[in-house]
């Protein structure tokens, strides 16, 4: 008998875990949702976007300039009664250049402070590490930098270019200046490498010789071999894809190997007016960039945003292409919500396909299903004042292609 | 026949790099024991004093011929602060030296960033070390990477002219051979400590002076060269110079051959792996000093 209670007791016992667990689990599926479905808190009179850049360690100096121009627009649509009623409310976090920081400041800014968008992210890793998070949640993400392309996610609008507007453009105006023969060189990480697969397909199929292909660590600052080999190569130009520091000692190798842009042009695709200060016009003159921006683009949104930019940072300062983007960014932004009338991402998302801006740059349209922006190719030479004046653009916006599906020779790739 | 010597050419003048900033490790690692991290940022001190001195000195070749000794005087003046506050109290704990200077390290970094600005900044070269001299047979010599030579061997051959025959260089002999027994016959070790600091770190300046020649000037310019500096003088041996001169040309000869039949990543890993060996068979380096000190 003792026994036999015992038993019912064991079984109460069990009945009441299960239930518990199953309590658990409900409260966990309903946990899950509330998270992904997480909304932009609207209800005062204002609303919150994330700005998340590093604002130390070694990025720093590129993201610090990006985090100034997505300020300024911030202002400039608060001065002019912000987004649907509302005034705009930063909310600035450091990535630090750490990509687990990246990730973990993107759920903060989502989930506790619940921004209606996030600006930001340079390195197209610290991208990667964020793009789950965005996609758990559903939140948007406006990345404004060049990139390697082979990426779509639904949650990110991507402002810089994507190989077809930038790399694709840039092995164009070599093939059309002559050029037969290229040597790349580049940093040792994702963009690099996915670049140059990229340009060695261009090159089979547009009759270019590809002479060599080079990689450094990031940081790297020893270049006189590479510069050796490069110079013995005897190529018609070099595609640069070099990142930060590592340009500098390149550049100065290269011109006291004797090479100069008339004897061997390199088409750079990380070198924008700040990078130009800190190697030195001496070593860059006449060197060719391909972006999408120069501070000497001609127009009058242009000399509008330069204008205020340097009211408010400093005459010395020059405004670049990812800067750019990033202050185009948060007007596309503002212009989606506008029509879409509300904050909701579905419905931002929704009404973002064919929406125009006239920016800096000129005008740009947002390709509703890759969310990437149409925007004009532009080849610069470095001047030697430090700026890049335009020496050919595409003439009209190239409509975005990260896969580059409607370029045949590039079918092997992704 | 070209790329050949080129190759030679550039394998030299890496090690001519190396050498210059291993010079000055080699007086305080070497002589001291002090392993002295902000070595690095004593270098990044003498390329900031290079582009302020352009602020002021417009010519460039003459800014840079002034940089050379007010960079010795200024990482010199850092290092002799160094000393004094922090690494004269550590002088019986190396490994508690490494985490100090490493933290004053960072500390130089972000104070270069707060005056300077985090983006690097850059210095105009003289037209006279930006081109290069053409040899018969179409060979090529860049000028800048010929003066960083000349720089390292004179550095060199003063550096070992005043070990021997100065009074000043007998007595950091001295010290070096056997600290106690020195300090017994009247030498002030703790004078002769500071001076050699000096010394070390206003070479670390000059090499400064020179990397702007060569590479980026900005905060971590030194962090990127510190390490292949200390293998230099870890395989050269300690308390010699000749060691260290070796050791430098032949690692960056090493390199070079590396990286030109190989790529940069494969080529570094092939010196690591070559130093690793090396110090397998010769764990006390290329050269020792016999001293008869028990330590």
């Amino acid at each position: 008998m003792s026994q036999f209670r015992g038993r019912r007791i064991l079984a109460g016992a069990l009945i009441l875990v299960a239930a518990a667990a199953l309590a658990g689990c409900g409260s966990k599926t309903s946990d899950e949702k509330s998270t992904a479905g997480v909304s932009a808190d609207v209800s005062g009179d204002t609303v919150k976007v994330g700005l998340l850049n590093s604002l130390s360690g070694t990025m720093a100096i590129s993201e610090v300039t990006v985090r100034d121009s997505i300020m300024l627009a911030v202002e400039e649509i608060n001065a002019a009664g912000g987004v649907l009623g509302k005034k705009i409310v930063p909310v600035g976090e450091d990535g630090a250049s750490d990509w687990p920081t990246f990730a973990e400041k993107a759920e903060k800014l989502i989930s506790q402070d619940r921004v209606a968008a996030v600006f930001g992210c340079w390195t197209s890793a610290s991208r990667k590490a964020v793009k789950p998070v965005f996609e758990k949640n559903k939140a948007l993400l406006f990345y404004p930098v060049q990139y390697e392309g082979l990426e779509q996610s639904p949650y990110i609008f991507y402002t810089g270019a994507t190989t077809n507007q930038q790399i694709v453009p840039g092995l164009d105006y070599l093939k059309a200046q002559g050029k037969k023969s290229v040597y790349l060189v580049g940093s040792d990480y994702v963009f690099p490498r996915t670049a140059n697969k990229i340009i060695k397909a261009y090159a089979a199929a547009n009759g270019m010789t590809v002479l060599g292909e080079d990689y450094a660590p990031l940081g790297s600052t020893e270049f006189g071999t590479i510069v050796n080999k490069v110079r013995s190569s005897r190529a018609d130009a070099v595609f640069n894809t070099l990142n930060g520091d590592s340009n500098v000692a390149f550049f100065k190798e290269y011109t006291s190997a004797g090479l100069t842009a008339a004897s061997m042009p390199v088409v750079s695709v990380s070198i924008a007016e700040e990078e130009v200060k800190g190697i030195g016009t001496q070593y860059l003159k006449d060197q060719l960039t391909a972006w999408n921006y120069y501070q000497t683009t001609p127009g009058a949104a242009n000399q509008k945003f330069v204008a205020a930019y340097k009211a408010k940072y400093g005459a010395d300062k020059p405004t670049s292409d990812p800067m750019e983007a990033a202050y185009v960014a948060v007007y596309l932004w503002k212009a989606m919500v506008d029509k879409a009338g509300t904050f909701e991402v579905e419905k931002v998302r929704a009404a973002s396909g064919g929406i125009t801006y006239d920016a800096p740059e000129g005008l740009v349209t947002v390709d509703g299903p890759t969310q990437h922006i149409a925007k004009t190719a532009r080849i610069g030479k470095v001047g030697a004042d430090g700026l890049i004046t335009e020496v050919w653009n595409s003439g009209k916006p190239i409509t975005p292609d990260p896969y580059l599906k409607s370029y045949p020779w590039a079918s092997g790739l992704s | 026949m070209t790329v050949l010597f080129g190759q030679l050419f550039t394998g030299v003048s890496i090690g001519a790099v190396l050498l210059l900033i291993a010079l000055g490790l080699a007086l305080t690692f070497g002589q001291m024991n002090v392993i002295n991290m902000a070595h690095g940022e004593f270098i990044m001190a003498g390329a900031y004093t290079t582009y302020v001195l352009q602020q002021t000195v417009t010519t460039a070749g003459w800014s840079l011929l002034v940089a050379l000794p007010v960079a010795f005087a200024v990482a010199g003046a850092m290092g002799v602060l160094l000393e004094v506050l922090l690494i004269r109290r550590l002088y019986a704990r190396p490994l508690d030296t490494l985490l100090v200077t490493w933290g004053v390290s960072l500390m130089l970094q972000q104070l270069a960033r707060d005056v300077f600005g985090s983006p690097n900044v850059q210095t105009r070269a003289p037209a006279l070390l930006t081109g290069n001299i053409a040899l018969p047979g179409g060979l090529t010599v860049a000028n800048n990477r010929l003066f960083i030579l000349a720089l390292a061997l004179a550095a060199v051959l003063a550096l070992t002219l005043a070990l021997r025959l100065t009074p000043l260089g007998r007595r950091i002999r001295a010290v070096v051979q056997n600290r106690d027994l020195a300090a017994v016959s009247g030498i002030p070790t703790a004078r002769v400590d500071r001076t050699t600091f000096f010394i070390g770190s206003g070479l670390a300046g000059v090499a400064g002076v020179a990397l702007t020649l060569l590479g980026p000037i900005g905060p971590t310019m030194g962090t990127n060269l510190i390490i292949d500096a200390f293998l230099v003088v870890v395989v050269g041996g300690i308390g010699q110079l000749k060691g260290s001169v070796i050791v430098a040309f032949a690692l960056g000869v090493l390199q070079a051959t590396g990286e030109y039949l190989t790529t940069l990543s494969v080529a570094k890993v092939i010196v690591f792996v070559a130093i690793v060996a090396f110090l397998q068979w010769r764990p006390q380096g290329l050269f020792t000093l016999r001293t008869r000190s028990l330590a």
